[in-house]
């Protein structure tokens, strides 16, 4: 019954893909003044990261990147009991007037990005903030949308979409698999 | 169930190792909230928690406090003093009307060993134990324990001793469940009359001289000497005790290596600790207070929401 995994993006294709998000992350903000890529943990954070390699390498400028944990902005820890882990928070000390892009490997139901946007406004006002996502899989539960998408995929809620990147997992790839596969 | 803390956290002697190290890995990040300008964030929202202190304190109820008001606790706090009833009823009927209001958690503080433990059996609510009796000081612990943490790394086989009043000292007790369950090697230092009888039980080397305990530690635990102690007759001053046991600069300077100083408070300057030990670069004792309220949140944030087997399940969905 079960299908096998496919693979939405190989190694090769996401390094496009990404190459092609740093241009429109550059374009939509008109440069690279004020900018500021904040990865959401866990991997939103390393994928940040290569935007802002690949950004600074194009355009000889360094830009920022912090790191956002929005489990304790969670709305589900009444029902679900605390996240085991809590990672880490960084941000640049103040986001007022800056350009700030949140960059998470997939887009589901849009809670998360919800609480990563409460997250950012008590640590100031940005003068824009836009969503950067590797990974659109549909499913919104929230009205949120994403300015930037690395690939749209359509899947169903039984399915599960899995972003592997080297830093952590030692391969890069978008895979989609059932819910209730092995890991 | 690894992970999940239960219930209460009534004493780190009823946790596991792993138990532990869940509430130090998750009082780190919770350091980074308080240096941040808005110094809150929503997870406890709508939660309502009582300070329920039958004894004096500052530094942990107002440590508590603002570990609760950071996690966007409603917080409340009941300041008993002694009371004429015996202390057992007391507690059933300030724990039944607490229930009869509706609230979420319990913090408790009591002169009586076992008050967290006996107020956990009959409410719903969580309970904290904020220091029962000469029983345990959780919190304390937890906080020393990262403190060490952060200094030392992993705890394994670190020489740490407790100096001081450990006969009357619910901090010493949850230093020691605390320390031996992450590996450290638990020295303790201080008169025999204030020492308990069967100390050697509970797996401690046990120092008489000072000196000693300096030349074989890499971290002193300095407690408070309580001053009411002169009175009962186990010290017969505090100069002298000043003299036999205060950790003082001339005594660390003959130490083999760097020590790390750390000390409960309220501190008595020129009694167990002097001025220039306790401002000094080995001390880490405001450093104590900051970990304090990391660790206050990360307990109230593990004990709080939903039952933990649904967290498992949910990390097997979405994130």
């Amino acid at each position: 019954m079960s299908k096998k995994p496919t693979t939405v993006l190989d190694a090769r294709a996401m390094d496009r893909t990404l190459r092609r998000m740093a241009d429109q992350i550059v374009e939509r903000n008109a440069g690279t003044d004020g900018l500021i890529l904040v990865g959401i943990q866990r991997r939103g954070v390393q994928l940040a990261e290569r935007l802002g390699r690949i950004i600074e390498a194009q355009e000889g400028v360094s830009v920022a990147r912090g790191a956002l944990d929005i489990t304790l902005y969670r709305d589900d820890l009444q029902t679900v009991g605390p996240r085991p882990v809590v990672g880490a928070t960084h941000l640049p000390l103040t986001l007022d007037a800056q350009n700030v892009v949140i960059v998470d490997d997939v887009l589901y139901t849009g809670r998360t990005v919800r609480a990563a946007l409460d997250e950012l406004a008590d640590f100031g006002r940005p003068a824009r903030i836009s969503l950067a996502v590797l990974i659109d899989r549909g499913g919104r539960e929230l009205p949120i949308h994403a300015d930037i998408v690395g690939r749209a995929v359509t899947v169903t809620s039984a399915q599960r979409v899995d972003v592997f990147v080297d830093e952590l997992d030692g391969r890069d790839d978008v895979v989609i698999a059932n819910r209730h596969d092995e890991e | 169930m690894s992970g999940a803390l239960g219930k209460d956290l009534l004493g780190l002697s009823p946790l596991s190792a792993d138990q532990i190290r869940l509430i130090l890995d998750t009082a780190v990040p919770f350091r980074e909230i308080s240096e941040r300008q808005i110094k809150k964030v929503p997870t406890l929202r709508g939660m309502t928690i009582v300070n329920l202190f039958f004894e004096a304190s500052t530094r942990t109820r107002i440590s508590f406090e603002f570990a609760e008001k950071r996690l966007s606790a409603d917080t409340v706090n009941v300041a008993s003093a002694g009371s004429s009833v015996t202390k057992g009823e007391t507690l059933v009927d300030t724990a039944r009307n607490l229930e009869a209001m509706k609230i979420d958690m319990v913090v408790i503080r009591h002169p009586s060993s076992g008050a967290a433990q006996f107020l956990s059996e009959r409410i719903e609510s969580n309970v904290i134990n904020a220091g029962d009796g000469t029983n345990e000081h959780p919190t304390q612990g937890l906080l020393d324990l990262l403190t060490l943490r952060t200094r030392f790394g992993d705890l394994t086989g670190r020489r740490i001793c407790i100096v001081g009043d450990v006969l009357h000292s619910r901090v010493a007790r949850s230093n020691i469940w605390g320390l031996k369950k992450l590996g450290a090697d638990v020295a303790v230092c201080g008169p025999r009359s204030l020492l308990p009888n069967a100390i050697g039980e509970m797996g401690v080397t046990v120092f008489d001289r000072v000196e000693a305990a300096i030349e074989w530690a890499d971290a002193l635990n300095v407690l408070r000497l309580q001053l009411e102690r002169m009175q009962g007759g186990y010290i017969p001053s505090l100069r002298e005790y000043n003299r036999v046991f205060g950790i003082t600069s001339a005594r660390l300077d003959k130490a083999p290596r760097e020590l790390c100083i750390l000390h409960p408070g309220p501190m008595n300057r020129g009694v167990e600790i002097d001025s220039d030990v306790a401002d000094g670069p080995h001390s880490v004792i405001l450093e104590q207070v900051t970990n304090g309220v990391a660790v206050r949140m990360a307990v109230l944030y593990l004990l709080a929401g939903g039952k933990p087997e649904l967290a498992e399940a949910a990390k097997k969905g979405v994130s």
